[in-house]
């Protein structure tokens, strides 16, 4: 074979296994990026064994119609990329719903194999398929595979490599009927110059007229006698079917599937693994039980991960990193290295990122969980119970998960929304996410509470979660009524079978996580951290300041403080602290017992009634809660966001909605006060 | 009758889905085409959405949605088209892929 590397799309509907495939063949030899200038998620990776072979993941999708950006990317990925062969992976225990994604992708012509997934399932409940017959009524070659139990793949890989080396046209499956053939047909005619001279396959491109995709007429540029004259083509069609041309074709695609099923499949009732995901929706989806059964999952998860579980990991880890930081720390004593470096060295870069990855334990375990839940097809069925709830902030019940996670670490959350589909929808839960009060945030209500409420904790503490929660709806409803007005993706769901997670793709998709979290630790986060570090030990004119209230962080703490003036704290160190704050919510405490000289954070309690009143200090826990996340959530929603300008946009706003709160908390509150 | 009025465990047929747009195609791309049987498993614990059986499958969609689908017990004469069936064009020697 010749030495160059072929590039394979992998394609195919969601839950059919997808990336449970795509994980067997390329193990971790994967990397993610995204498509180029959209927020979605592109995975690629060379074939295990098989190094000539470079597979892309794409999105799992159903149909290659113009409405999502998932589909979109798709279909420009494969109109334009021209990979070299097709893998479309589709679930043999629902062939009729796959095969309409499957058609559509015979129409482009591609040299094409089909994995034929879940077999081991048709075969345990006696069902059968025909899988010879199969093949030959598509002209495709079909292999049975299971991607969760790595069987059937080398079979399929060398039936890639045969189909690779012929060469020549690919055949052309004819499976139209009707008065849609005779429309398609006629387009194709129309067209076939034009289609030739852009590269677009003509068939594909023929259907997708025949269907009514504006962005195909665009791409073909069609002059006005060519629309004129399709348009006629099409009204024929529609007047002798009496149907409109969408559900025409769709319609004549499902009658071939429907045909073809009855000639390939034998099917006796249910499968065993539908009749076993019945019976534990019947508890699952209960209508009184369901949803106290999703809370008691989400404080297990959350027990889990920022209780004893949680918190050995994190201090063993946390330990490890201090560990290391004090040998640094008396290495470079000993070596008497220059103050400043030896500074930059542990109280910049050590204290900054150390303090990052602390959150590493916290993301694995709680990724490990959410992917548990995620892989067996739990997460579909908290979707379909809380729809009903997120619609009112024009979300669906699919950003349910993330937005929750926000209560634990906004950072998980929003790296978790990339499973969301549609854009708006995601970057709306990115954007309200981190109005739910994060756990590093808690240390602050405990200080301030405990200085100024010891008699109301617990009602203080519970009214500022309640207000997160309360600014989240009013953004998502004031959001989807002005600048995300944009159409939500159809809440359309496919409610999976219940299946046990594959360990290699749960350990690979921890593994993607943790990679893609420290990437950005040693990147944003740590230019990050120098830069706080620079702001916090020297004075304007750049001397080496030991007294903090000199640092240049300070002097911009004083430039800025009359802005909180009408928020009741125009106090510098208060400002001070809201900007290291920016580092990690925990050094806002921190940095008030340094600038107020007590030395011991757990001191500051003591102190800060000399800096606040009982109202300023809660306008001060409105802003705290509210304003922009921590670096290491910025970051996050930098990636997932996808550009500079939008993820700024965000943390202004959030700063913004912070100071209007806490303006209002302390105006009115002076009022009655 | 709309697909949002049936009741649970209630086998019918699709009629037709109206509405326009993305949502219209996306249902009928999920097989909710005229003629094919469905019937409504569960509703979610708040109300809405519903849970449907489909082409072997299970799906859920809004209540709201649901309503653009005309449904009936047994559409009989009101099949809205037939006659560009499949079967008929290519029962007579019809070859896959010419």
């Amino acid at each position: 074979m010749v030495n160059k590397r072929k590039t394979i799309a992998l394609i195919g509907n969601q839950n059919c296994g997808k990336t449970t495939l795509f994980n067997q063949l390329t193990g971790s030899n994967q990397h993610v990026g995204n498509f180029p200038g959209v927020t979605v998620e592109q995975k690629k990776g060379s074939v295990l064994k098989h190094n000539d072979f470079e597979v892309v993941d794409l999105p799992g999708i159903y149909s290659l119609s113009p409405y999502t950006l998932e589909e979109i990317v798709t279909r420009d990925f494969l109109i334009q990329e021209k990979p070299d062969l097709v893998i479309n992976i589709i679930d043999a225990t629902n062939l009729e719903r796959n095969l309409y994604l499957t058609l559509q992708l015979l129409d482009l012509q591609f040299p094409m194999v089909i994995a034929l997934n879940m077999m081991d399932e048709v075969r345990g409940s006696g069902h059968f398929i025909d899988v010879q017959q199969f093949s030959s009524m598509l002209n495709v070659p079909i292999y049975p595979i299971s991607a969760l139990k790595n069987e059937g793949i080398d079979e399929m890989l060398k039936g890639i490599e045969e189909v690779l080396e012929k060469v020549g046209e690919v055949p052309w499956l004819d499976y139209c009927s009707g008065e849609v053939h005779k429309a398609v047909h006629a387009i194709r005619h129309l067209i076939e110059p034009k289609a030739e001279k852009k590269g677009i396959p003509v068939r594909f491109a023929s259907s997708k007229l025949v269907e009514g995709d504006p962005l195909m007429e665009q791409a073909l540029e069609l002059d006005e006698t060519e629309l004129d004259l399709l348009e006629r083509i099409i009204k024929v069609a529609e007047t002798n079917l009496n149907l409109d041309r969408e559900a025409a074709m769709v319609e004549m695609r499902y009658q071939f599937i429907d045909h073809l099923s009855q000639q390939v499949q034998r099917k006796f009732g249910e499968s065993k693994e539908q009749i076993r995901s019945q019976k534990f929706d019947q508890l699952l989806t209960h209508r009184y039980f369901g949803i106290p059964i999703f809370f008691l999952f989400m404080l297990g998860v959350f027990w889990f991960t920022f209780g004893p579980v949680g918190s050995f990991f994190s201090d063993a880890f946390v330990g490890v990193i201090e560990t290391a930081t004090a040998w640094v720390d008396s290495q470079l004593g000993i070596l008497g290295v220059n103050a400043i470096l030896h500074s930059l060295v542990i109280d910049g870069i050590f204290a900054g990122v150390g303090s990052v990855l602390g959150f590493l334990p916290i993301i694995i375990i709680l990724f490990f969980l959410l992917s548990l839940l995620e892989d067996t097809g739990y997460m579909a069925r908290v979707a379909f119970m809380m729809d009903q709830m997120m619609r009112r902030i024009g979300l669906s019940g699919r950003s349910v998960v993330p937005m929750l996670m926000g209560f634990g670490c906004s950072v998980p959350a929003i790296m978790a929304t990339r499973t969301l589909p549609g854009e708006r929808d995601r970057k709306m839960t990115i954007l309200l996410t981190p109005f739910l009060s994060c756990s590093a945030k808690v240390p602050i209500y405990a200080v301030f509470t405990a200085a100024f409420f010891s008699t109301h904790r617990t009602l203080v503490m519970f009214s500022l979660y309640l207000g997160g929660v309360a600014m989240a709806v009013l953004s998502g409803w004031i959001l989807k009524s002005t600048v995300m007005k944009g159409n939500p993706v159809p809440f359309v769901l496919e409610l999976p079978s219940y299946r046990l997670p594959n360990a290699k793709s749960v350990g690979l998709n921890l593994y993607d996580k943790a990679k893609d979290f420290l990437t950005r630790a040693f990147t944003v986060i740590f230019i990050g951290t120098i830069v706080i570090w620079f702001l916090q030990s020297f004075d304007y004119k750049f001397n080496w300041v030991t007294n903090s209230e000199y640092s240049l962080m300070a002097e911009i703490g004083k430039k800025i403080a009359p802005l909180f003036a009408p928020l009741g704290f125009a106090d510098w160190r208060a400002a001070t602290a809201l900007l290291a704050g920016i580092t990690a919510k925990e050094a806002v405490v921190s940095t008030l017992s340094i600038l107020t000289n007590v030395g011991d954070a757990s001191q500051v309690a003591s102190v800060l009634p000399s800096l606040f009143t009982p109202l300023s200090a809660y306008s001060f826990l409105v802003f705290t809660l509210l304003y922009m996340p921590c670096v290491a959530a910025f970051a996050a929603t930098r990636r997932e966001w996808g550009n500079w300008r939008g993820s700024l946009a965000v943390v202004s706003y959030q700063t913004g909605v912070a100071w209007i709160m806490a303006f209002l908390v302390f105006q009115i509150g002076s009022f009655f006060a | 009758m709309t697909l949002a009025e049936i009741e649970i465990g209630q086998q019918v047929l699709i009629h037709q889905v109206r509405g326009q747009g993305a949502l219209r195609r996306r249902l009928l791309e999920m097989g909710l085409t005229p003629n094919t049987s469905v019937c409504v498993r569960k509703v979610a614990p708040m109300g809405d959405p519903i849970e449907l059986r489909i082409r072997g499958y299970s799906l859920t969609l809004r209540k709201e949605d649901a309503d653009l689908i005309d449904v009936c017990e047994v559409c009989g004469n009101s099949e809205p088209m037939r006659g560009h069936g499949w079967r008929h064009q290519h029962r007579h020697g019809g070859k896959f892929g010419e």
